[in-house]
Formats: structure tokens, sequence, C-alpha cells
């Protein structure tokens, strides 16, 4: 069996998941100022009187990292960070202790200027000085060639707790986003390793040890103790485990967009072939632009829980703010909820609240409370589905690189729409109707991001460079270089890059049975020197598709509404 | 410190990865890579206020307004050629719609070698990228004056060819002397038609021009020329084979001098040209312009081992540039005298010229006739032959042609004699029609 704990905003929701099904589910109140508390209960709460020996794995989603980085509630790190030349690195400062110091790696790796060793010392003997435990240090176009981010690393040496090089954090060229996301990950690092070393050390000692993951933002799950490298990862896992959640009741090729429709917010998120789309540069946190990997979804501030209100030229406003609870449950303020109570949709709730709430707004609109609700529940239907539109022409308007793919335009066109989230069913009618597209509710969709987190997959990608003129192949995130011959080819770029793949996949917790690859991008050029081929540049990105975990990959069939 | 564009810049990025004219030709599938990665590094798309669009296709129609593609527009053009295009039209809608302030176009295949017939591809261009975007705006936004300046290395003579006649659209073009240098032409006599004298300017510099140079006659010869003509629109040809590093010219500009080049010249609308050092130019200048283009600071563009000592330029290029300067300055000063003088009370104006496509290796003759006309830019028609066979006559209406001129045009295609012409085309411009006999 497998646990799946989801921390959001107000609940915390957990699933006990065995092969035939949910076997138990609880929600418990989150309390954002002792997520610890939250998480614990949680877990001890799902396994009361469950043999520990038949939970195979627990993955959890926890808005600890997330909500560090927005209240700033982070330690202070180093960070140092070598340019050459281009914009100035000032701009790209992270915070008080940053050094952009000397050192400089061209677009094909080759090193043009080398680095300062005394230079790096005196900053390492200033941090320490600080009480500085944790270093970030980053290099223009280190994922061509990691060895100066490598050897400043190596002159910090035992200076520091621990150090994060930024050729470890991703494949991909962006050096401002690669030192945001080296910086997230120094700063978070103590934070998530003495969160979880608590959680595990309280399980282990009510008899729990069972090996626990931690979810992604891109829908998949790594090992808790290779997270410990790169807790930026952690950030945003919520709609990815909404999206997962719903996956099993995607169509198996279509379109399909998802919709989590919360109490202040709607999470929206697309499905292809019923594989999430993926943003294609990484997740943006607060002020910082990153390279974490994440699901390509858009957050809009509609939910149940938005309050409505009339503006000065009566015009109906709903949301973006939340002001506590529906009316019907103790609120102050009148919400969409508070209409879907006029309408009849919810009942078992102080219905009179809500009417006294709905009446209000109808009388300073000057029509009927009726046709209020009916206002106020279109509204919110149709700010979210302008947001749907919004997204899908953003994910088609992405620039393309090749004649053939300006030629085929692949332009995606969703006909379902998936709901899970609290008030789900109550807006599956309204949404159906707005949108032309089928609508399906997921099944059991109050704890369905639960279910998400745990049957999520182990994910990861690898990115590799091969150089036939230079003559090597480099995957500088796996610290893997090595010498190719002339005549490496595309077939040889794939094999090592699969064979990477797998050794980082299993080192992330994933089964060896359950390695479902594919090969995201590859371009491959001849280079010419003169009027001569002088090699060939191939470049290759492999994922480990997001997906379900086997065995639970038919779960569908065991959950109804 | 914030990071944001001063002015909003738009970038079509279109390096094409599966075209190349050939598996070791310049203009192949690589020219942009490194490019691409350099922009990609440098975080160029994140920045606030640049702003990376999706390309779209030219039409036939957007072709056919421009060039007398023989036999037709898709022999002439290959898909490559139909997106490059497309790229450069994206920016001038996105600039003229307001939705930026300028624009650049990183597309390829280039196109300034393009002229108004196109039997083939001459240096490596097929068709003229800026003239179909340049003429599409003039259609869609009723933009008149428009100048081109172009920077590459060789001369821009197709785009020159397109514009010889039209006193609408000032083309300046500085490039390495036509002396030593394809395509061999652009020498300041060369100052456009009689109905147009004066908006074609030519720029030659002497080869190991450097920074100074360039930045000289940008600021001395080039913008008073602007100043003087108040173009709508600036489009600036950007080809980048003035680099120190191309192999295929003889120049000593670098990254810096093309950032600082493009803060003085402030185009709306840039587009690649040329420009073959893949890797040691093409990644820092392309970032030093996109910089330059929105105002943010490239001090810090430098390429790996720039030594500006020595790429100084001697005493005597110096000398030549500034003579050059002169002389391209005293000619725009008595355009006016000079053009009665070319007129000479004549009725039309006649040239001859062979052009050879040096791609595809086409030997064409032409004979060139254009009305001599006080009031628009003069019914043209050229009479072409080649060693591929085919003689064509090509009849061009200009877009505020004059009644009779247009009268005029429209009966010299109808009076084209079937039996000396294999083909017959016209280009009304004042109604956006073209007819093909």
């Amino acid at each position: 069996m497998i646990i799946g704990l989801d921390v959001g905003g107000t609940h915390t929701d957990v699933v006990l998941l065995g092969k035939n099904g949910i076997e138990r589910e609880i929600k418990v109140p989150t309390d954002e100022s002792d997520l610890f508390n939250s998480v614990l209960t949680g877990l001890e709460k799902i396994t009361y009187n469950i043999d520990p020996s038949t939970i195979d794995r627990i993955v959890l989603s926890t808005t600890l990292i997330t909500n560090a980085i927005v209240q700033n509630k982070i330690p202070e790190v180093g960070m140092i960070v070598s340019s050459g030349p281009g914009i100035d690195p000032e701009y790209y400062r992270t915070n008080r202790f940053y050094y952009p110091v000397s050192g400089s790696i061209d677009h094909r790796g080759r090193e043009i200027e080398p680095i300062d060793r005394n230079e790096i010392e005196k900053i390492a003997w200033d941090l320490k000085k600080e009480g500085i435990r944790y270093v970030g240090v980053v290099g223009k176009f280190s994922v061509r060639n990691p060895s100066h981010e490598q050897n400043i690393a190596r002159i910090l040496g035992n200076f520091f707790d621990k150090i994060f090089t930024g050729h470890r954090i991703s494949g991909s060229l962006n050096f401002p986003r690669r030192i945001a996301t080296t910086y997230i990950n120094a700063a978070a690092y103590p934070i998530h390793k003495s969160f979880f070393d608590a959680v595990k050390k309280s399980l282990q000692k009510k008899g729990l040890d069972i090996p626990m993951y931690i979810l992604k933002a891109d829908g998949g799950t790594t090992s808790l103790d290779a997270s410990t490298d790169f807790p930026g990862q952690a950030i945003f896992s919520g709609p990815a485990a909404s999206v997962m959640g719903a996956m099993p009741f995607a169509p198996d090729i279509e379109e399909c967009i998802v919709l989590d429709i919360g109490g202040t917010t709607t999470d929206i998120a697309v499905l292809i072939n019923h594989v999430p789309v993926l943003n294609p540069v990484g997740i943006n946190l607060g002020a910082y632009k990153t390279l974490i990997r994440s699901l390509e979804t858009n957050s809009i501030a509609i939910g149940g829980d938005s309050s409505v209100s009339v503006d000065e030229n009566r015009k109906l406003k709903v949301g973006p703010q939340r002001a506590g609870p529906a009316m019907a449950y103790g609120g102050s303020v009148p919400t969409v909820t508070d209409a879907l109570v006029v309408l009849g949709k919810i009942r078992d709730c102080d219905k009179d609240k809500s009417f006294k709430g709905i009446e209000s707004v109808a009388l300073s609109l000057g029509i009927p409370t009726e046709e209020a609700a009916l206002n106020i529940f279109d509204n919110a239907c149709e700010a979210i589905l302008f947001e749907v539109k919004e997204m899908i022409s953003r994910i088609n308007s992405k620039p393309v690189y090749t004649i053939h793919e300006v030629m085929e335009e692949y332009k995606i066109n969703p006909g379902k729409i998936l709901l899970i989230g609290g008030p789900a069913p109550y807006f599956a009618g309204r949404i159906e109707e707005l949108s032309g597209c089928r609508v399906g509710v997921v099944p059991r969709w109050n704890v369905a991001n639960a279910i998400g987190a745990a049957i999520a997959r182990t994910t990861c990608e690898v990115a590799l460079i091969a150089d036939t003129e230079l003559g090597f192949a480099l995957s500088a995130e796996e610290g893997f270089r090595e010498k190719i011959a002339a005549d490496f080819s595309m077939t040889d770029a794939v094999k090592t890059s699969f064979r990477l793949l797998t050794e980082k996949a299993i080192k992330r917790g994933a089964c060896e049975s359950d390695l479902e690859m594919e090969v995201i991008e590859s371009f491959q050029f001849n280079m010419v020197k003169g009027f001569y081929t002088s090699g060939k540049n191939i470049r290759i990105r492999a994922q480990i598709k997001p997906g379900l975990v086997q065995g639970y990959d038919s779960i569908a069939d065991t959950l109804t509404v | 410190m914030k990071l944001a564009a001063e002015h909003k810049t738009g970038l079509v990025f279109f390096p094409a990865f599966d075209w190349a004219i050939s598996p070791t030709h310049p203009e192949r599938e690589e020219r942009l890579l490194y490019t691409q990665d350099q922009v990609l590094e440098e975080g160029l798309l994140d920045i606030e206020g640049i702003e990376e669009l999706k390309p779209e296709i030219v039409t036939e129609q957007d072709v056919t307004r421009v060039h007398f593609c023989v036999p037709d527009v898709k022999h002439v053009m290959t898909e490559s050629h139909f997106i490059s295009a497309g790229c450069a039209k994206t920016i001038g809608k996105a600039v003229l719609d307001k939705k930026v302030k300028r624009g650049f176009s990183l597309a390829r295949p280039p196109g300034h070698h393009a002229m108004r017939v196109v039997l083939g591809a001459r240096g490596f261009c097929n068709v003229n990228v800026e003239a179909i975007m340049i003429e599409y705006l003039r259609k869609e936004y009723n933009i008149r004056k428009v100048a081109v300046v172009d920077t590459d290395c060789h001369h821009g003579d197709g785009t020159q060819d397109i514009y010889w006649h039209d006193p609408d659209t000032l083309f300046i073009s500085l490039h390495q002397d036509g002396r030593t240098l394809y395509p061999g032409s652009g020498f300041p006599y060369e100052l456009g038609g009689p109905n147009a004298v004066g908006t074609t300017v030519n720029i030659p510099l002497p080869p190991h021009t450097s920074d100074e140079g360039f930045l000289y006659v940008t600021k001395n010869v080039v913008m008073p020329i602007l100043d003087d003509f108040k173009p709508e629109i600036i489009i600036n040809s950007a080809g980048q084979d003035n680099h120190f590093t191309d192999p295929i010219t003889k120049m000593n500009f670098s990254a810096q001098g093309y950032a600082a080049l493009t803060s003085i010249l402030k185009p709306d609308i840039a587009v690649l040209e040329g420009g073959y050092s893949i890797e040691g130019a093409l990644p820092y200048v392309n970032l030093g312009i996109i910089l330059a283009m929105s105002g943010i600071d490239y001090s810090r563009v430098k390429e790996p081992l720039y030594d500006p000592d020595r790429y100084r330029q001697t005493p005597e290029v110096t000398m030549n540039i500034e003579k050059t300067g002169e002389t391209v300055l005293s000619y725009w000063q008595n355009r006016n005298k000079i053009a009665e003088r070319m007129r000479d009370k004549k009725d039309f104006d006649e040239r001859k010229r062979n052009i050879y496509y040096d791609t595809d290796n086409i030997r064409e003759q032409q004979k060139e006739t254009v009305k001599i006309c006080p009031d628009c830019a003069g019914a043209l028609r050229i009479d072409s032959t080649s060693d591929r066979g085919a003689r064509l006559l090509a009849v061009h209406i200009p877009l505020r042609a004059c009644g009779k001129c247009r009268e005029l045009g429209y009966i010299w295609y109808h009076s084209a004699d079937p039996s000396s012409y294999d083909m017959v085309f016209l280009q009304d411009r004042t109604e956006d029609k073209y007819l093909k006999g």
C-alpha cells in the first residue's frame, strides 16, 4: 500500500491506497505555523492500526519550501557567481553575500579566462567570518563545462557544511535562472533537511520505518534522500498532486484540461494523450525565475470562497480575494459558495445566511436574488474558462525553431475538462454548458490530490551534448563526461542518455521495471570549418515520462463517484 | 538593480535548424545555433520588456508585391524563405501595432541580394525579406517614407535594385569596398534612378575598417541624411559579417561596435542578414544588438580575445573613410541638381545590366526602362533574358503612380508581343494587383 499526503492551504489530505483502491482517507486542518504537526498528525491517523510492513512507501507533497521562500524565512547563504562577458551579473544578485568573480567559459565549453584561486579563498574567509554554512557556486555555460564550478567548490572545500553547484540542477541553458535555482536549493536545504529528518525520526519512533518520497512540481516523485540536494524541486507540488490525481481519468488519446477548483484559487493544467504538459523552462516562484522542472499550470484567483462585491458602477465583482469561509459556513462576506447555496446546488449548511448575503448583492444590483446568484456563478465559471483559453493560446503560441514544426503547426484543442477540488461537482454542469467541452468530475474529487501524490511515478530528465569535433559527450548535470570517437552518432547519443537516465532514475527511487523513457528533444548539426564538415554537434534531452506507478495505473477502475 | 528593457523589444528567432543551402555551405543549419545558446544562457527572453514572438508565414501575394518570380513564387522559394520573410513581417506588424517599440528578426536565410526579378538565388538570397516586409507594411499601415540602413559587409544590391526608382525609400548601405568583395557594386556615384536621385546612398569602406570608422560614418554621414529625409520607420539590415573574425570578409568591426552603431541608429526594426563567423562573432554581436535595441547596458559584451589595439584602423583607412564621407554628403546635398541633369528633358531613362546569380549560377541580361515623371516614381519595364532561355517582360506600376504612368504600365503589359516573350508580368501596386501572361 502507498500513503499519499498533500498539504493544502486549509486542509492536509491523506489517503492510504491499496491495489484495490482507497483503504482509508482523512483530512486534518493545516496549521501553516506548524506544518510538522499537520504532517505528523495526518500520517499518524492514516496508519492507525495498520501493519507498517504492508506500507511500501509514503509520498509527501508539502508547502514547506514554497512558504519559506515566499515569506523569506530562509537562512543567509553565500553565492559565488562567475559570469565572464555579457550582462552584468549584479542584476541577478540574490542576497547580501553574493560575489561576482572572475573566470569565463564560452558557449562550446572552452575556457576563456581561468578562475582566480586567491579571490575565491578570500571570499571563503569572509563568508566563514559571517557564519555562513551553505554556499552556491554558479558559472555561465557551466552545463557545457563544469570545471570552474567544480574547482571553486573544491577551493571552498571544508570551509562549509554543503556546497551547491549550478551545473547539477539542470541541463538547460539559462544563467540567471541557474543562479536563482542554486540559491533556492542552498537556502532551502537546512529547512528541508531538518523538517524531514524530524518527520522520519518521529515515524521511526512509532515503528513506521517506511521509505519516503517527495512529490515534485513536475508531477513526479523523488526519494527523500535524493531530494535533499535539490530541495527546490519540492516547491509548488500541490498543483502537480491534483493533476496526477486526475490523470487516471483522462482520455488516452486526446487533449484534456484539468481544473482544480479550491477555496481561494483554481489551478489549470493540460494533459495531452495522458501526459501532462510541462513548463518549457522552469517554474516561477515570487521574484525568482527558476530552472525547476514543473507542470505548466496556471492559477487564477477564483474559488468557492472568493468574495463577491458590487463596485461603484454597480458592476458585480467576484474575487480575487478570499475573506474567510462562505457565509453558509460562518463567514461574514458573500461568496461563490453562497451563490451555489441559493441556486440549490449545496444543501446541508446555513442556507439563511447565504440567502441574506446574496440578497444584499442583489439589492445593490437591483435584480432578484436568484438572478444575482446565477450571475455570480456564471461570472466565476466564465473567469475560469477565460483563463483556460488564455493558457491554451499561450501554449499554442510557443515559438518553434524548425521548418518542419512551423509547417506542421500543431495546435492543442482540448475537448474534455476534468474537475477536482471541493466545489468541483457543483461547477461541472455549468462549465460544460459554457465551454462546449465534455466535463467530468474526478471520483473522490476531494482527496484526488492526495491520491495523485501517492500514485505518481519517479521522474527525472537528462540532457546530453556530444561534440565530435572536440571529441566529448557531456552531461554536466550527471557528472558525466566521456571521450567519443568521430563517428559517434545520434543512436549512440540516445543510448548513452538512456543509460544515464536509468542510473539517475534508480538513484532517485524509481523501480527498474517501471522506466518509461522518451527523447523529448533531439538535434544534430554538422559543424563546418572553412568549407569542410569538422564534426557533429548532437543535443538530446530524455526524460522519464510523468505518469502513474506500476500496479496502480488502473486505479481508475476501483474509484467511483 | 533591476534589469528591464527601456524600450519594449520584440524578437523573432528562427534558426531553421532543418535547412541548409548544402551540407557545408556557410548558410547552414548550425549558423544560429551558438547565437541561440548565447541568447538562452544570458536569459534574454526572461527580461522584462523583451518578448519573443512566434513567426507567421508570408503569402504568395506578399512576395509578388515585390518580386517578379520566374517562373512563379513556389519555384524560387523554399519553405524556409516563406518563414524567414514571415519573421520580418511579424516584427514589422508588432512594431506598427505598437505591441513593441522595436523589433529584431533573427532568422535565416537572408535576403538583401535578391532583386526585383528573381530567377534564382544570389549571394545566398532568394527573396528580399526587408522589401517584402516594407511593402506589406505600406499596404496595411499606409506608411510612406521608409529608410533602410544596410550594415551587412556586402553591398545590399538587391534592396538597392528594388528601391532604385523609389523616392520614398531611402536606402543607405555601408559595406566593404566593392572592388574587394562580392557583389562588386555599391559606389558613391550609384545614387538611384532619375525619379529618385539621392535616395540610394552608398558608403563603401576600405578593408580593415574598425569600430572607429563605422561609428564615424554612422554619426557623420548616415545620421545627418536620415535627419534630412525624416523617415517614418528605420530598418536596419543587420548583417554581421563586418566582424573581425568573419571568414569571408576583411573588416575589423566588433560586438561593442555593432551595439554602439545600433544605439546611434535607433532602428525600429532590425533584420539579420549575413554573418558567417557563427561561433566567434554572431553570439556576441547579436547579444550586443539585442541589448542596444532594448536600451540595456551592453558595456560588458565582449567576444573572447578581442583586443581593440590589434584591430585599430590605420590613419590611411581613416583618411579614406573621411573622404568617402565628404563625397557621399556632397552627392546628398546636390541631389536635386544632379536629378535635373539626369532627367535632361528626356521622357525615358534606360539602363542595361548583366546580373549574375552566384548561388545558382545563372546569368541574366536586363534592359530597364523607366518613365521620367515629375509626379510619381514612374512606370518601369524590365526586359530580361538569361542563359536559362526564357525571355520575360516585367512591368511595375509604383504604389503612388500618377494616372499617366499607371496607364502606360497597362499599355506596356497588354501590348507585349507574345511571340517575343515567354512570360509577361505586371505589378500594379496602386491596386495591389499582380498579373502574369
